[in-house]
């Protein structure tokens, strides 16, 4: 096929983090990149424009990281949430690479938050972004274009045309035009597809339809499904992803960070037919955040209430959507749709069950538990007693997919056993082949930043 | 107060205190994560501590069109603008000046006149310079009065602000914080010292604070080229007119220049910037506040220039106009976001 003259050396299919990081590296090798971001403008960056982190290997005290986090620790810390689940050498290398990564992420533009305040205390494994993931991604887009990347916003691949072991051309579609481009090479980094809710329920069941989705409404999978389907090594479980339990009242899409609930610990937890289900006193919530995702997804209609009372309205992040307000819980019952007669027999239990509280302690695990009650509550257990009381409304929040496409450590796919030629992987599209299950806060933007780096490189190389 | 303004205020705040991204951009984010619920005055003092370099729009994920529809630097525009007009004394003069350029140079224009008229009939008999058109003691007649009114009028709103935000007594250690912020203009560096979003989108400038110093350090310099002048003509006996190497000609020369190419700057920075992140009805106000500050500057270096010529009357007259525009407007223009943002900051160094 011949090569018109503005056609682009290198394809970078997505507009977020990992995107972003491979046009600007490939762009640093000399190659002429394109960027086709299928969200318009303002909607660009994805799921990375809703992050606040990145987790990153340290020697020492390294920018805004105090201390240091090891390798072995860092990966020890993988395998816990995993389970072992985890490509054991792709983990290390995104460890590894993290460290460098800081410095470059800096030397890009993005800035970090000197210190952090608030409840999550990660400032020795986790560097915040300064204005959060949008900033950064804001500063990854200045530099790209100052490096002469160019940027197509709007412009939605369709169809990556495979043949034999080599990606010939790729389609997308653009103001209800079509365009075919034949790059040399093509880097894919369009996320998971947890925006497709029908194809969520295919994998999860009906209930998925329930579920709301926390980040980008653009991230549908479409070009996952399509390479899929001509044969791409594929990684990961349709049904594995990373959900959180959030405000009920959430936008079905692009919801974000304000609304995750950090009230859980000091609560009591029903589903629809006021009956508790799990040990709200598990873990301290960022360990246990991610479970209540699964749990609420178990129950009737995917839904959970969270009930406290007076006593433990100060003690977590204020919520974006005031709770409901009640002077009696029979009131509460009401406001909220559950049954009060089975509301109040749970309550009345759960307060039996209660200890002396005096040993009560916010921060930490403190033992204040049930006694004799199923399920239990391991720790923040105090009856709840204290008008008025306050109610929000839980669901299943989706973050993204680990089904994807199987990549080796130089980010390349492959079909059968042999790699396609110019075709590489980063970020979430990529990411079951870290991540077989569970999450670590602050590792998708590890994985994109580090996979992001080498699959620009790569196909740098190849288009050289 | 308009309800409105502060409840969208309100909205926006509890969303930006369940997510925290921007903690670190500026003052307002760490006084905003000090509450759950926000009071009229906590709102005000709020909007008083932002100096709209929208480092938080650009960094926001939910910025229209997102349902949440934040855009917290023009919400607390509004609120800030508001709170001026409120808390202005006399207040109907604060809510007729605050918004309206055609009332700023309608003042304008009538000092001018006032002076001329008052030129006219005062001709002094004898007198050297400048006060062979203007008698020493009309200037003062003049200008002491309009010196003293700004002064009393900000003295009052500033209680109310106190009062308002329900802030402690005042103590020295916080308004000397206060005023280092001030000086070096530490917020609008940005967090990070990138400086902030003025400009061109979300790419990170020092123009503004470039140009803010300027006019602020170009302001200052005036008023002490004027103030020792004071000193020199009543203390040490030595009356104008003063030779270039004189402090009050190298203060006012320098100030004059530096005030004038900040005035120009921060019009320019004005015109290039997003209106709907700023308070849009107050855009034509302040950019005939800023061209009245910058004619200040500038009739006074061409009447620096031009002073031994016959247009002198005529440049005079047009100087002193517009010097006593500006200072009878002070309380009722942007020149009082000064005075708040101090206040703000000495506020916010008490909790
Ligand atoms: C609310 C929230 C908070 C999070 N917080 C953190 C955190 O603090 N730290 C962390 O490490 N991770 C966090 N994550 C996870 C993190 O967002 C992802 O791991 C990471 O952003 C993935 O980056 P990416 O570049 O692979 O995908 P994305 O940033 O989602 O980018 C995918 C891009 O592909 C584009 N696209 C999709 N389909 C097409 C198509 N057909 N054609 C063209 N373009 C297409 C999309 O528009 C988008 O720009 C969070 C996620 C959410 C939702
Ligand atoms: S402006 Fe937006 S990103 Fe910043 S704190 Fe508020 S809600 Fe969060
Ligand atoms: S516009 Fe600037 S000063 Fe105002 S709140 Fe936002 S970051 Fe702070």
């Amino acid at each position: 096929m011949t090569r018109p003259e503005n056609t682009p050396d290198i394809v970078v299919i997505g507009g977020g983090n990992a995107a972003l990081c491979a046009a600007i590296t490939a762009a640093e090798a000399g190659a002429r990149v394109l960027i086709l971001e299928g969200a318009p403008k303002t909607y660009r960056g994805g799921n990375s424009r809703h992050t606040r982190n990145f987790r990153c290997m340290h020697d020492g005290p390294l920018g805004p990281l105090v201390e240091s986090y090891s390798e072995e620790e860092y990966l020890a810390d993988l395998m816990k949430v995993t389970g072992g689940k985890t490509d054991e050498g792709l983990a290390r290398l995104a460890i590894r690479t993290s460290e460098e990564c800081l410095p470059w992420l800096e030397a890009h533009g993005v800035r970090f938050q000197p210190s952090l305040s608030g409840t999550l205390s990660l400032a020795r494994t986790n560097a915040f972004f300064l204005g959060g993931g949008k900033s950064l991604v804001n500063a990854y887009y200045r530099t790209a274009e100052a490096l002469g990347v160019q940027v197509e916003y709007e412009a939605k691949v369709t169809h990556l045309e495979l043949n034999e072991d080599r990606i010939d051309f790729l389609d997308y579609t653009q103001g209800g035009k079509s365009h075919r481009l034949a790059p040399k090479s093509v880097v894919v980094a369009s996320g998971g597809f947890q925006a497709d809710v029908d194809w969520l329920a295919r994998a999860w069941g009906p209930a998925a339809k329930n579920f709301l989705i926390r980040g980008t409404p653009y991230n549908r999978g479409v070009v996952l499904a399509d390479l899929l389907e001509q044969g791409i090594e594929q990684v990961g479980d349709p049904t594995q992803c990373h959900a959180v339990a959030i405000d009920g009242r959430a936008p079905k899409f692009d919801g974000g960070i304000v609304t995750r609930l950090d009230c859980v610990p000091f609560s009591i937890v029903v589903n629809k037919d006021g009956q508790r289900f799990y040990d709200e006193g598990e873990d301290v919530w960022p360990k246990r955040y991610a479970i209540w995702g699964r749990l609420v997804a178990a129950q009737p209609d995917q839904v959970g209430y969270v009930i406290i009372d007076a006593k433990s309205l100060n003690l977590f992040m204020p919520s974006v959507f005031p709770p409901i307000k009640a002077d009696t819980l029979e009131e509460l019952a009401e406001m909220m749709g559950l049954p009060a007669d089975a509301l109040l027999q749970t309550i009345s239990d759960f307060n039996a069950a209660c200890g002396n509280p005096s040993d009560f302690h916010p921060t930490e695990l403190d033992g204040v538990s049930t006694q004799g009650l199923t399920p239990p509550k391991t720790n923040w257990a105090r009856a709840i007693t204290e008008p008025p009381f306050y109610g929000y409304s839980l669901r299943t929040g989706v973050t993204f997919t680990y089904l994807g496409l199987k990549v080796d450590e130089r980010a390349q796919c492959s079909i059968g056993n042999r790699p396609v030629s110019n075709l590489w992987a980063a970020g979430e599209t990529m990411a079951g082949s870290i991540l077989g299950q569970g999450y670590l806060a602050g590792f998708g933007m590890t994985i994109g930043t580090v996979f992001g780096r080498i699959a620009g490189r790569e196909a740098a190389a190849h288009a050289n | 107060m308009q309800t409105d303004f502060l409840n969208e205020a309100r909205r926006q705040a509890e969303i930006c205190n369940a997510c925290r991204y921007c903690e670190g951009y500026c003052s307002v984010f760490p006084a905003l994560h000090a509450e759950r619920a926000f009071s009229d005055g906590d709102l005000t003092q709020l909007a008083n501590l932002c100096h709209n370099c929208r480092g938080c729009y650009y960094a926001c994920q939910y910025t229209a069109p997102h349902e949440f529809d934040l855009n917290l630097p023009q919400a607390l525009a509004n609120v800030r603008q508001e709170s001026w007009e409120d808390l202005a004394f006399p207040r109907a003069a604060g809510k007729a000046f605050q918004k309206n350029g055609v009332m700023i140079a309608a003042a304008a224009v009538l000092g001018f006149a006032l002076l001329f008229w008052l030129a006219s009939i005062l001709k002094p008999v004898s007198g050297e310079g400048f006060y062979a058109v203007l008698s020493h003691n009309a200037m003062v007649a003049i200008f002491l009065p309009a010196f003293l009114f700004p002064l009393l009028s900000i003295g009052i709103s500033l209680r109310r602000y106190w009062h308002r935000v329900g802030a402690q007594p005042l103590e020295m250690v916080h308004l000397a914080r206060a005023f280092r912020q001030a000086a070096n203009m530490k917020n609008l560096k940005g967090g990070h010292g990138d400086g902030c979003n003025f400009e061109d989108e979300d790419r990170f400038t020092h123009a503004r604070r470039a140009a803010h110093q300027a006019v602020m350090y170009g302001f200052l310099l005036c008023f002490a080229s004027t103030s020792v002048a004071t000193v020199m003509h009543y203390v040490l006996g030595m009356p104008a007119p003063y030779g270039i190497i004189s402090a009050p000609k190298l203060l006012g020369l320098s100030g004059g220049l530096l005030l004038v190419l900040g005035c120009v700057e921060m019009i320019r920075l004005k015109l290039k910037s997003d209106r709907q992140l700023g308070a849009n009805k107050a855009f034509g106000g302040e950019i005939a506040f800023i061209g009245l500050l910058g004619f200040v500057g500038l009739s006074g270096l061409v009447l620096y220039a031009l002073g031994q010529t016959s247009m002198m009357p005529v440049l005079l007259a047009l100087h002193l106009g517009s010097v006593l525009a500006f200072f009878v407007l002070t309380p009722f223009t942007k020149m009082a976001h000064g005075f708040y943002r101090i206040a703000a900051l000495a506020v916010d160094a008490s909790r």
